[in-house]
This record gives structure tokens, C-alpha cells and sequence, in this order.
């Protein structure tokens, strides 16, 4: 909402600064987001008296001294006709920019010197005059500026006005407030105080008539009011300067006289009027009613909108004539050649408007208000000052004012405790204080023992209960006067969440391994055939994404391909963030989800590894380890060998968990392959949850949501370990698990560790079999173990594997 | 030959007479070379002084070996430990060629890194933690009773034009805030709550330079009897503190359906300090955060005592703080995941 500073100032005639005024609406009011010095082109002309004038032979030119405040007398060449001598004008002194860029410089004209301009209102951009410089009536002293003696100068206060405040919207509206803010006295601005009652008026609940125009409302429900009000015989024309002045002060185009005057009244007092060409009306028939299915209307935006019974119009005899609450018709517009009007004041119902707006796609500043509610009990005395205004501005006569429909219903009172407004705020306000501020903008305060009664004025639709007089209370006396305590405080009853817990875990984790957290959006495009079906958003932003990722992998297999379209190859990056899956029947499955992929260089380039190896399966699995030790700490992990793609199955304590794959990218030739782990941490509660204090994951939802099991102490060792190797002949069918798992199960309790070494296929190791070394240590908890015995196991250990899976030791 | 037999005393003196000058002549000497010509000399194999002392371990009597012996030993260990030491002074040499340009840079490891949104989420959680706040989260896919009708969102109300909501199905949408979260907890723990709920939200925007159609949000919800209005304003004033360093809040009225009375909270520009500069539009103020007293409504609709308990809630958009703390430009940048951008806020 636009508001000028000086409008403003006609409805509160107060003595603060622009700025001052900003910081009160914005303190107490609503935020002010924009300001705007208008004509600030014109801050560095100053006045300027004429002492001596004297013409130059043979021109039109006058050679004069000018005073500019500043002590010497500047010479100054002028060429208007009208230069008076002891007049003051507008001087530009040399350096001044002009507002159409050019800049004052010292001259030589015709051998004088001139030092500055005197300035002309069309030179300024003040209107098209241009027969002599523009002289100023004012008792301002030379040097004084410009704009402080001109009323030109305003301020443009942009004001965000959210949508519980539609009372806000118009300078009368910001008016109250700031005048109960800085208690000056509300006044109707100039322009309006000496406008008279209209002395013929008709009313009627349904249908009324007088000076041959007839309205007729259909529904009240639709429509609980409309006024008419009849002016002849007025012309159109250009506005007067003032009101030229207030439309474009707040950054509106000046179009005539009478169409000026309803958008003053829409801005000055908030009210949507409308003015029908009244000989433009069939019948003089104004029938407020639904649209019937097949009608159209051209509206004043020149667009032929069609029509069907869900949009409120007015209808002369014949058609719709108006858009009801949003719209003009082209058809009974005001031309330069009318001259009797009817002036719409109404009253539309918000739903009707919005659903008319919606059908249409036609929102307007008329249908903004009339959806987030108008003053109706104001109607009548509008209706008076916009015709009496329009007739001010355009001559005319007001004929009758015909009031259809009834005044609104007096509002429900909200029963408040002064009590619970220092309760709530933590101050204490008296009870004389809320009913003072209270009453400071247009609340009715009744008493009734210790509560109060108050009722709303017809602007306000905001307030409803008694919380919302505490916020009336709260921000007239200032949000920055309330006090600040901080005060002790319960523990909370809510444990963290476990996803939180967990998600910061693995995240940890991940970063300690070196790899790049990501937030990337979790849009994806349409699954391929045969796919798993996704959750397709009903109204996506987009049509290229329009569905919900279910796999991070994949919406991570993107953002590596978006790198490496930027010659990014080494790219280790992981989100932990939210799947989504359809659940049979409807609804949606949400988890918690870890994705992490990773390609590229395993270490940075260092001299004395110049060409470090890329990252391989080996790499994307002891990820997936860390994240399920980062997830499930003490649960069994086993990485399972899968198909295809999936090199790995996570299984954590025997339950499937996530994967380790292969990822497939659109990738450029240089790009090392990529690997991809997507492991799921948990669910998140779905609808509904369950009763106070029962939350399923208050419970703990699997391992993940646990408690840590306490780690049991082992006793060091005292004794020496006897390691030795085994280098062994598997065949390939025989995977290195199975191998592991034998040697443990043979070699029994002395068994400290096992791991396999090196793994080594080629000359002198038959076909279809590989060579994997390995290392067994062997203690024992009290003493040294004799050679005896590590040659005892070896052998046992060595007949087993041969025995049950055809493992034979290497010889060469 | 026979030889007078050699007492225990005359072979300890010659122990400590070798002692005596092999020590001091290996600790003299100066390089590589006099070190290996002063070892050959006293521990050399062949014709060593040491080689001479143990052949004379035989013309001792028979009882006296034993402790000869030890001394012998104790002395060889010494002798050998102080060349030993010598050598390791006389060549750094060894590892030197490696070392031959120490300012050769280091064997790093890659360095992962937190991204700067959820830096700003973290740093969020650990100031309200130290205030006895836990972390709540919630879900994304949400009824709209959830996300409007348990916030007191009158049904039909322009209000709603606030949310641009996408939809999965009728009764189902992407939540568009989180402050579903507050229901769901109020519905689920008695009070006192004190509880942060950082996820994700989804706005039917488009995404460019200043908008994305999800983006991270931050909602703080108090709960308990006695919760006022200062409270509010002093939690709040305490976390603009510790986050933005040493600063003044501001507190103006603001509108939510969910909140009564509610607040938007500024502080102080960063760059201007108030005075009014580009970045804070001239006003000298910056928008942090919208708050607000929980509207009845809100407690009412999950069950608890709007009489007996009051409370307070905010809501914090981490990206915009990002965006101005590291002066990115485009938002777009935090959802590209570029490894450049990201590796940017490596801790």
C-alpha cells in the first residue's frame, strides 16, 4: 500500500518528520518496507530574488543580478520575458543537475557572464508552461530551498499490510492509527471537510427508486448493500492541481477528473467506488445478480471475459454492466463526453468476490479489499463524500442517493480480562490503560465488574477474541516499551527426536571421511517404465520434475552429473534427507534416508603421489560401514554381496538396510566410474499419531533409536601374540567370507584376529582359482603359546579347509 | 703362551679405561667418516680395542667370568648406544631426502564439509540447547488440517493466499511450514515443551535467484504455564546475541495466523550498524525472524489448556541468513551442490 506522506498528513496534522512517521507505523502499526522522496531531482534548487535587471541590446536577453543567499550578487543571463526586478524565482547555481540531466555551468553569453539559471516550471518538470520563468509568491529569504517552500515535495511510504488488517488499506485507515500513536487529533482532510449531506435519499431493503434509476438486489447474501448515487450534468475534464497531486503521489497516472475522484476515495478512505456513465445504462437498471451461464462482459481492461453464475455482476435491463466488487464495463465507462453519472458505493460478500477473482483470473485493487472485507457501516457517509467530491472536481449536480440492502448487524463484543493482558504480556498495564488505548482506535469499552465488554468498530474484522485486543494493547504501547526477562525455565518433556540424533551422527561421520554435505531439491523426473511408481505432486511448479525422489542416490547421481558438466570429476558428496514412496491405498511413506556417491581421486594430488588411484567399490562399501557404525553402534553389519548393479546388500542385525551400488552417470569420457551408498536411518510418524505421551517414536523406532549399549572393558593382554601367514588356493566360487568363517570356527578360542592381506591371480595359480593371504593371530590369556601348538592349529586348519571347501594351501 | 691370569679388578680398570676413551673419542667425533674410523677403532669386529677386551674374558679364573662378563656387556651397550646416539646427530642426512624442501606441502587427506545452511541450523540448536531446548522434527507430507487447520487458519481466508501449497492428493500436501510440528508435539508431549523443529519446507514458488520451491526452516515452540510475552522477547534478544555477535533487536507487529500477539524480530544491520544503508533497504534494520504468543486456538485444537498454559513460537529462515553471512548472491548455489561451492565451508 502506497501512502503519501503529505495525504497522511491531511487526515493527522501532526509536526513529525517522514521519517519520524516511518518508524511509528512500522513501530506500531505495520511495516513500512519502502521510502521514496518524490521530486528529490529538485532538492538543490534554491530561491533566488532578482536586485538588478538590465536587457542586453539587440536580444531578448536580460543580463541581472541575482541573490542567492550566499552573499555577492551573482551575475545571471536570462532569456524569459518576465523577469521582474525584487521577484524571486527558482535558481539553479552553477553545478546543479536539471531534472532532464543537464548541468549549470558558468557561461559567457554574448559577453556577459552567467553564473546559474533562473528556472522555468517546465525547465523544473513541473508542468508544460514555458512563457517565463515561474515566479514564487513566498516570503522565503534567497538561498532558502526550493521544495520547502513548494508543496511538490512528499514521501512515498510503502506499507505492508498484511491481510488480517484490510483496514489498513487507505490513508483514512493508517490515519487512525497514527493519529491514537502520537495523539493528535483525526480531522477529513481539506478537500473533504465542507462537503454537505445529500438532502434526497431513498432506502430499501430489496429495491429502490428515485430519479428514474431503479436497483434491485437479488441476493443479500451476495450483496447486503448497494448505494447509487445520481450526479448530472457534470463534465470531465483534467483533475484540479491537488487532486493531480495526491493520485500521483502515490504512483497512480492522473486520468480525469471523476475517475480520479473514486480512486481517491478508494485510497483516501478505502472504499472501491465506481462511476457508470448513468445514459450508458439500459433502463437506468441496476440488478445486483449472478451471472447467467452464456453471458459476457468486456471489461475497462478491454478483455471480453466470459461469464457463468459463479460471478457476481451488475446487470442493467438487458447485461451485465460491471464485474460486481472487481471490474468495470467498457461499455457504461466514463468518457470526456459524460455527463450524468451513478456512483456505485456497495457492499460485496468477501467469498463471492474471491471466487468471481479466481474463475476470471481478474484481481483488481476494488476486489483486494472487498475480499479481506470493508467498512460497510461506513457506506452512506462514503457514498456522501464521493459524490460531493466528485461534484467539487467536476461540477455537477447530486440528485438523489438510493440506498438498497440493510446497515450491517451491530459486531459481537469480545469479553476481555485486563488481568490476562498483563498475565500474557508480562507488565503490568492497568485496567484504565487498556480501556484508554483501546478506545484510542475506535474500540467500545464497556466495564462489568473486572471484565471488560469491548466491541470492535465496523472496520475491524480482525478481532475476535480477547487475545486479540492483548496484541491491540501490545503494539500501541509498543512492542520495544514491554519488558525482556529472561526467566528460569522447566526442563522440556520432549527427548530429541531420534532421526536428529542419528542424521548428526552419521553426518559427522561423513564429513569426517571427507566427503561434501548437499541440500539439493527432491524433485525427480517421471520413473521410468516398469519402475516403482513415485508421489507425483497434483501441482507441480514444473512439469519436468514433477514427482517426489524416493532414492537420494539418485537425486545425488545429478548433482554429480551437474558437476561434472562443469569438468568437476572428483566428487564425494551425500544428503541425508527425506524419501518418499506411495503406500498402497494412498498416502505416503516418509523415511530418513542417507545417500552418499562418491568418484574421483581417493586422495588429493600430493608430489609424491602424483596420480592418486580413483575411488572403487572398496571406497563406496567402508562408507557404507561407517555410516551403519555411525547409525547403529554395537547393532552386526554384514555387507552381503548383491546383483547387477548393487555390489552390496547393507544388512544390519539380519534387516535389510540400504545398498552399495554402482552408479551409472551420463558422464564425459575423462570421469572416473562412480559409487553410490543409500542406507535408511528410520521412519517419520505418519497420520495420525498417536495419543499424548505415545508417539511411536517416543518408543524408539529400531536400533537406530536406541540408546548406545555401554561398551565392556576387555582386559589388555600380558602374553606375546604368534602371528603367521596362510597363503591359500581358493577357487572362485568360493567367496573370502566363507574362508574367513572357516578359520574361525576351526581355529577356536586362542583366535585373536584374522584378515586377508593380498589377493593375487596370474602365473603359477591354476585357472578358476585365486591366491588370498592371511593373517592369523594367536594368543593365549596367560601364557606363551608353544610352536607346538601354532603348528598344531595350522595343520587342523589347513585339512578343514581342504575338507570342506577345497582350500589348499599355495606351495610356489 | 701362558699368561699370568687376569684379576676381576685389573679387567674392570681396563673396562673403564676403554670406557673412558671410547666415549668422549665418539661424541668428538665430527662427521660420518671420523665416526665409522673411531667405531672401527674401539667396536670394530675384526681389530677392535672391544674385540682385544673380550679375548682377555678367557684369562680370567674361571669364578670371576660370570661377573666380568656382565660388566663386559653393560659396557659394550653403552659404548654401542653412544655411537648410536652420535650417529643419529652426525646424519640427518638419512631423512633428508625427503625433507631436502620442508616447505613442500603436506600429505593431506580430503576435507569434508557441513553445508552452510545447516552450519546455520547447528549453530541454532546448540545456542537454544544451552536455553534447554530439544529437537523435534516431523514430517514433510502433511494434512492440511496439520498445516493450517490445527494453526487456527480460518477455512476460506485470503490468509491462505500466504501459502502457495502443492498438493498430493486432497486431503494430503507438502507441508508449508514447519509448524505442523508444534500440533504434532502438543499432541504428543505435555508441557513443558521447549523444543527447535529444523526441516524442510515447500512453497509452490519458482525457483530463482531469491526463491526456491524448498527451502530449510527453523521453528522454535515454548510451552508452559507463566510463558509471557517477555519471555519472548528476552529468548529471543539472548539468541541474537550469541548468533549475530553483540547486537540490538527490534520488535514490530507482524501477522500469523498461529501466533497472538505476533512479532516480527529485526537486528541491527550488520553493515551499517543502524545508521541505514543498501543492504538493509536504508532502514538500519535487518529481518530476522516472525514470532508470536501460541494463539489459544493452537493449544485448544491439541487439547491442552489454553487457561493454565501459555507459550511462545518463532519461525527462522536459515538459507537467508547463509545467503547474507557468506554474501552469496543466488540462492540457487545452496541446491546446486557444486564441490567447489560446497568444499567453500569446509570447518
Amino acid at each position: 500500500m502506497n501512502i503519501s506522506h503529505e495525504w497522511l498528513k491531511a487526515f493527522v496534522p501532526h509536526a513529525l518528520t517522514a521519517e519520524q512517521v516511518r518508524d511509528l507505523i512500522t513501530a506500531h502499526i505495520a511495516t513500512v518496507e519502502g521510502f521514496e522522496r518524490t521530486r528529490a531531482e529538485l532538492e538543490p534548487f534554491v530561491i533566488g530574488q532578482v536586485m538588478e535587471s538590465e536587457k542586453i541590446p539587440d536580444t531578448k536577453l536580460s543580463a541581472n543580478k541575482v541573490d542567492d543567499g550566499t552573499g555577492a550578487l551573482l551575475d545571471v543571463v536570462c532569456g524569459a520575458p518576465n523577469v521582474t526586478v525584487g521577484a524571486k524565482y527558482p535558481f539553479a547555481r552553477t553545478g546543479t543537475t536539471m531534472p532532464e540531466g543537464l548541468v549549470i555551468e558558468q557561461r559567457k553569453i554574448r559577453g556577459f557572464t552567467s553564473n546559474g539559471m533562473l528556472c522555468s516550471s517546465r525547465e523544473l518538470g513541473l508542468g508544460d508552461d514555458h512563457d517565463g520563468i515561474l515566479e514564487l509568491q513566498t516570503d522565503a529569504a534567497p538561498g532558502t530551498p526550493l521544495l520547502s517552500v513548494l508543496p511538490l515535495s512528499d514521501v512515498n511510504l510503502v506499507v505492508d499490510v498484511l491481510p488480517n488488517r484490510p483496514d489498513l488499506l487507505s490513508h483514512q485507515g493508517v490515519a487512525r492509527d497514527l493519529a491514537a500513536v502520537t495523539g493528535v487529533a483525526m480531522q477529513l482532510p481539506p478537500e473533504l471537510s465542507s462537503i454537505q449531506p445529500i438532502a434526497n435519499v431513498m432506502r430499501d431493503e430489496r429495491e429502490v427508486a428515485a430519479g428514474g434509476v431503479n436497483i434491485r438486489i437479488t441476493d443479500a447474501a451476495d450483496c447486503p448493500r448497494y448505494i447509487g448515487v445520481i450526479i448530472k450534468g457534470l463534465t470531465v475534464g483534467p483533475s484540479p492541481e491537488w487532486l493531480r497531486n495526491r493520485i500521483e503521489a502515490i504512483g497512480s497516472r492522473s486520468i480525469s477528473n471523476v475517475v480520479d475522484a473514486t480512486n481517491y476515495v478508494l485510497h483516501g478512505l478505502g472504499q472501491p467506488v465506481h462511476a457508470f456513465d448513468l445514459k450508458k445504462v439500459g433502463g437506468s437498471q441496476i440488478v445486483v445478480r449472478r451471472a447467467k451461464p452464456g453471458e459476457s462482459l468486456t471489461t475497462l481492461d478491454g478483455v471480453e471475459r466470459k461469464l457463468d453464475p459463479t460471478v457476481l455482476v451488475i446487470a442493467d435491463t438487458a447485461r451485465p454492466t460491471a464485474l460486481a466488487g472487481i471490474m468495470g464495463g467498457q461499455a457504461s465507462e466514463v468518457t470526456d463526453a459524460t455527463t450524468d453519472v451513478l456512483l456505485e458505493v456497495a457492499s460485496f460478500a468477501p467469498k463471492v468476490v474471491r471466487l468471481g477473482r479466481q474463475k476470471l483470473g481478474l484481481s483488481s485493487d476494488a476486489s483486494y479489499r472487498y475480499e479481506r472485507g470493508i467498512d460497510d457501516a461506513a457506506l452512506p457517509r462514503i457514498a456522501e463524500l464521493a459524490a460531493g467530491l466528485i461534484a467539487a472536481v467536476a461540477g455537477g449536480k447530486v440528485e438523489a442517493m438510493l440506498v438498497a440492502g440493510a446497515a450491517p448487524a451491530a459486531r459481537t463484543a469480545v469479553t476481555l480480562r485486563p488481568a490476562r493482558v498483563s498475565k500474557l504480556l508480562g507488565d503490568t498495564v492497568s485496567a484504565d490503560e487498556v480501556s484508554k488505548l483501546l478506545t484510542s482506535i475506535g474500540f467500545a469499552v464497556a466495564a462489568d465488574g473486572d471484565t471488560f465488554s469491548v466491541t470492535p468498530p465496523s472496520f475491524r474484522h480482525d478481532v475476535l477474541r480477547d487475545v486479540d485486543l492483548v496484541e491491540e494493547v501490545a503494539r500501541l504501547r509498543g512492542y520495544d516499551r514491554l519488558p525482556d526477562r529472561l526467566t528460569a525455565s522447566r526442563p522440556s518433556n520432549v527427548p530429541d527426536h531420534p532421526m536428529h540424533v542419528v542424521g548428526r551422527r552419521v553426518r559427522d561421520a561423513l564429513v569426517a571421511g571427507g566427503l561434501y554435505e548437499t541440500r539439493p531439491l527432491p524433485y525427480a523426473k517421471e520413473p521410468p517404465a516398469g519402475a516403482a511408481p513415485l508421489v507425483r505432486v497434483r501441482n507441480p511448479i514444473g512439469d519436468d520434475e514433477p514427482y517426489l525422489r524416493e532414492s537420494l542416490l539418485n537425486t545425488l547421481a545429478g548433482r554429480a552429473e551437474h558437476n561434472l558438466s562443469r569438468m568437476q570429476g572428483d566428487v564425494r558428496i551425500f544428503e541425508i534427507g527425506t524419501s518418499f514412496t506411495p503406500k498402497a491405498g494412498g498416502g505416503v511413506k516418509e523415511e530418513i534416508h542417507v545417500g552418499a556417491l562418491v568418484m574421483g581421486a581417493r586422495r588429493p594430488r600430493h608430489f609424491t603421489e602424483p596420480e592418486p588411484p580413483a575411488m572403487d567399490a572398496w571406497d563406496a562399501k567402508a562408507i557404507a560401514e561407517a555410516i551403519a557404525l555411525a547409525a547403529w553402534p554395537g547393532a552386526r553389519v554384514d555387507l552381503v554381496p548383491g546383483e547387477g548393479d548393487v555390489t552390496w546388500n547393507v544388512m544390519v542385525q539380519g534387516t535389510s538396510r540400504g545398498i552399495v551400488r554402482n552408479v551409472q552417470l551420463d558422464a564425459p569420457v575423462w570421469a572416473s566410474p562412480a559409487f553410490g551408498v543409500e542406507i535408511a536411518l528410520g521412519k517419520m510418524p505418519a497420520n495420525p499419531i498417536a495419543a499424548q505421551g505415545t508417539h511411536d517414536y517416543a518408543k524408539g523406532e529400531g536400533a537406530a533409536a536406541g540408546a548406545r549399549a555401554a561398551v565392556r572393558y576387555e582386559p589388555l593382554p600380558i602374553t606375546p601374540a604368534a602371528e603367521f601367514d596362510l597363503a591359500l588356493i581358493v577357487p572362485d566360487a568360493v567367496p573370502a567370507a566363507e574362508v574367513e568363517r572357516l578359520i574361525r570356527v576351526t581355529s577356536g578360542d586362542l583366535l585373536e584376529a584374522v584378515s586377508v592381506f593380498d589377493e593375487y591371480r596370474g602365473e603359477g595359480i591354476p585357472a578358476g582359482t585365486r591366491s588370498l593371504a592371511w593373517r592369523l593371530t594367536f594368543r593365549h590369556p596367560e601364557r606363551t603359546l608353544r610352536d607346538k601348538e601354532i603348528e598344531g592349529r595350522r595343520s587342523a586348519l589347513l585339512k578343514t579347509l581342504q575338507k570342506e571347501i577345497g582350500v589348499v594351501v599355495r606351495t610356489n | 703362551m701362558t699368561d699370568a691370569p687376569l684379576s676381576l679388578q685389573d679387567f674392570t680398570s681396563l673396562l673403564s679405561q676403554f670406557h673412558g676413551e671410547a666415549a668422549p673419542a665418539i661424541d668428538a667425533a665430527s662427521d660420518a667418516d671420523a665416526l665409522e674410523a673411531v667405531r672401527t677403532k674401539y667396536l670394530g669386529r675384526a681389530h677392535g680395542w672391544l674385540k682385544d677386551l673380550s679375548a682377555k674374558l678367557g684369562q680370567l679364573e674361571k669364578t670371576d667370568r660370570a661377573a666380568a662378563g656382565a660388566a663386559f656387556n653393560e659396557v659394550r651397550l653403552r659404548v654401542e648406544a653412544t655411537l648410536e646416539t652420535r650417529r643419529v646427530a652426525l646424519t640427518p642426512a638419512r631423512v633428508a631426502g625427503a625433507l631436502a624442501d620442508p616447505t613442500m606441502p603436506a600429505r593431506r587427506q580430503w576435507t569434508g564439509a557441513v553445508h552452510p545452511v545447516t552450519q546455520v541450523i547447528d549453530e541454532m540448536i546448540e545456542i537454544f540447547r544451552e536455553l534447554g531446548f530439544t529437537v523435534a522434527l516431523g514430517p514433510e507430507a502433511e494434512s492440511p488440517w496439520y498445516n493450517f487447520g490445527s494453526l487456527n487458519f480460518p477455512a476460506d481466508h485470503p490468509a491462505m493466499d500466504l501459502h502457495d501449497t502443492l498438493y498430493l492428493a486432497d486431503d494430503l500436501v507438502l507441508r508449508t511450514h514447519t509448524s505442523p510440528v508444534q500440533t504434532r508435539t502438543l499432541q504428543g508431549y505435555a508441557p513443558p515443551i521447549r523444543v527447535l523443529i529444523p526441516g524442510n519446507v515447500h512453497r509452490r514458488d519458482p525457483f530463482d535467484a531469491s526463491h526456491a520451491p524448498t527451502f530449510a526452516q527453523v521453528e522454535g515452540l515454548v510451552v508452559d504455564e507463566g510463558i509471557t510475552f517477555a519471555d519472548l522477547k528476552a529468548t529471543l534478544t539472548h539468541f541474537a546475541n550469541r548468533f549475530f555477535g553483540k547486537t540490538k533487536t527490534r520488535f514490530r507487529p507482524s501477522y500469523f495466523p498461529f501466533t497472538e500477539p505476533s512479532a516480527e524480530m529485526d537486528v541491527l544491520c550488520g553493515v551499517c550498524h543502524g545508521s541505514g544503508c543498501g543492504v538493509c533497504k536504508q532502514s538500519g534494520w535487518i529481518e530476522i525472524l516472525g514470532s508470536g504468543l501460541v494463539h489459544p486456538a493452537v493449544l485448544e485444537s491439541s487439547g491442552v489448556d489454553s487457561e493454565k498454559y501459555t507459550g511462545w513460537a518463532f519461525g527462522m529462515g536459515p538459507a537467508r541468513t547463509a545467503l547474507a553471512r557468506h554474501g552469496i548472491p543466488d540462492i540457487r548455489l545452496l541446491y546446486d551442490s557444486d564441490v567447489r561451492f560446497l568444499g567453500q565451508f569446509a570447518k
